[in-house]
């Protein structure tokens, strides 16, 4: 016998269920005067730095059918690289941009919209710049521990070829799935559960 | 309230979080839990070891907790009135593997009123809503990871997915910690429950033991007498490495 270790095991993920809402976003499913307004519902005010950007997001599932009931969070750098955390180190970060966001899928379009604005360059483990990203985190009813992408941008070509994380992705035909196609100032990112374009979903 | 705030002299970890067991957690696919079979990935997740975007998060500070976010039996009630059902008071601390406080986390609840039925509209049990109960709430861990809320005992309820499955009893907790990469979403179940083992969503948990570490235990001590028994309940996110002898980061 050896010493034990004695640490703890993580508390187990269990689905978000249906009615996420509720607890996360109460006022998005009309259970209003508990809290002011939702959590995360808004990330950029007016003195926000850096190029506004739109990101439309869809869920869907292996039916090809977007899921109205699932929740997505968003966090990112801001526009300098700078992430809004006190574990960044690096200096300080814009106090005008949160870098998280929290949006509920549309109970009818399936669709789910964040503003906010195009995140700066942030060091890999090593140093290399990544190319802008976003991370992303799903959950939902049939989802039972969250699952976590990233949105690449898909007029940042350049970088995403140098991008060290990218490129530790052994299928380069699913890159595609992390990369998210431009119109206007808006990023449209479908997040596909199953399926011959099953997104990238990574193990962090 | 106290600990909003780390210690003046404390700097904030940045060290990389333990890997997730994978056995310990429900796979994505349990076709026990039919909702699971079209919504669950199929190919392998990527490794990837976490670079700043995982290592830190979002921390939330008590300017957005409202007096009565921590008590589901007023802040949806009518003035003077209050939800019905077994009072109960839910209290814990969030820990990390290494047993270490979570200090700042954000946890937020959700539940069913006590006769089983939500507050949504996507919801049709004939269980009567309660109007004064909304079934959302929310606190902010102390220095030391500790947390309690008052709240209604919820109610098992029918869901559809066999022709006769139940949920047992249950809250539904969101946390955040101190990196992104720890972000959990659980439910809590109550000690002595005889449904819990028969709940298709609880049996995609493959480990009984995982199972029991989501099952509060009836606490007797930190009962309110005349007005609200307790549940213990403890939260554990992922720990993290030490820096002390880890390649540094960029910039640091």
């Amino acid at each position: 016998m050896a010493q034990t270790l004695e640490r703890l095991k993580e508390s187990a993920s269990q689905t978000a269920g249906p009615y996420v809402h509720i607890g996360l976003m109460p006022n998005f499913c009309g259970i209003g005067g508990v809290y002011a307004h939702d959590l995360g519902a808004t990330m950029v005010n007016e003195k926000t730095k850096g190029e506004r950007i739109r990101i439309k997001i869809r869920v869907i599932d292996g039916a090809d059918t977007p899921l109205k009931d699932a929740l997505v969070e968003i966090w990112q750098a801001d526009a300098a690289g700078l992430y809004n955390s006190p574990s960044e180190l690096r200096g300080s970060a814009d106090p005008n941009f949160s870098g998280w966001g929290r949006q509920a899928t549309d109970m009818t379009s399936g669709e789910c919209l964040f503003e906010t604005v195009k995140p700066g360059r942030v060091p890999f483990i090593d140093g290399r710049p990544m190319a802008p990203h976003i991370t992303a985190w799903i959950v939902a009813r049939g989802i039972n521990i969250g699952l976590h992408t990233r949105i690449y941008f898909g007029d940042e070509e350049k970088a995403n070829a140098q991008d060290p994380v990218l490129a530790r992705i052994e299928h380069r035909n699913r890159i595609g799935t992390l990369i998210a196609s431009r119109e206007g100032d808006t990023y449209a990112f479908d997040i596909r559960l199953q399926g011959d374009d099953e997104t990238v979903f990574f193990d962090i | 309230m106290t600990g909003q705030k780390l210690a003046p002299n404390s700097r904030p970890e940045t060290g990389a979080f333990f890997q997730r067991d994978r056995e310990w957690h429900p796979p994505a696919f349990t076709p026990g839990y039919k909702t699971s079979i079209l919504r669950s990935p199929r190919r392998p997740l990527v490794a990837l070891n976490n670079t700043l975007s995982e290592l830190t998060g979002p921390v939330f500070g008590h300017d957005i907790i409202g007096e009565l976010d921590n008590d589901l039996i007023y802040n949806f009630a009518a003035p003077g009135e209050a939800a019905i059902g077994p009072r109960i008071i839910v209290h814990g601390r969030v820990l990390d593997e290494r047993g270490i406080g979570v200090s700042g986390a954000l946890i937020e609840v959700w539940q069913a009123n006590a006769g089983g039925r939500y507050r949504h509209k996507n919801e049709g049990y004939l269980a009567p809503l309660d109007p004064n109960f909304g079934g959302g709430g929310r606190i902010i861990a102390t220095e030391d990871g500790s947390y309690s809320f008052r709240t209604v005992q919820p109610g098992p309820y029918p869901w559809p997915n066999g022709p006769n499955d139940w949920r047992p009893a249950h809250i539904h907790f969101s946390i955040f910690g101190h990196g992104f990469a720890q972000r959990l979403i659980t439910q809590m179940y109550f000690e002595g429950d005889p449904m819990i083992w028969k709940c298709p969503i609880v049996r995609t948990i493959p480990d009984h033991h995982a199972i029991e570490g989501l099952t509060a235990a009836l606490d007797m001590q930190a009962t309110i007498p005349m007005d609200a028994r307790a549940y213990k309940f403890d939260i554990v996110l992922r720990g993290r490495r030490s820096t002390l002898f880890e390649n540094r980061l960029e910039g640091n």
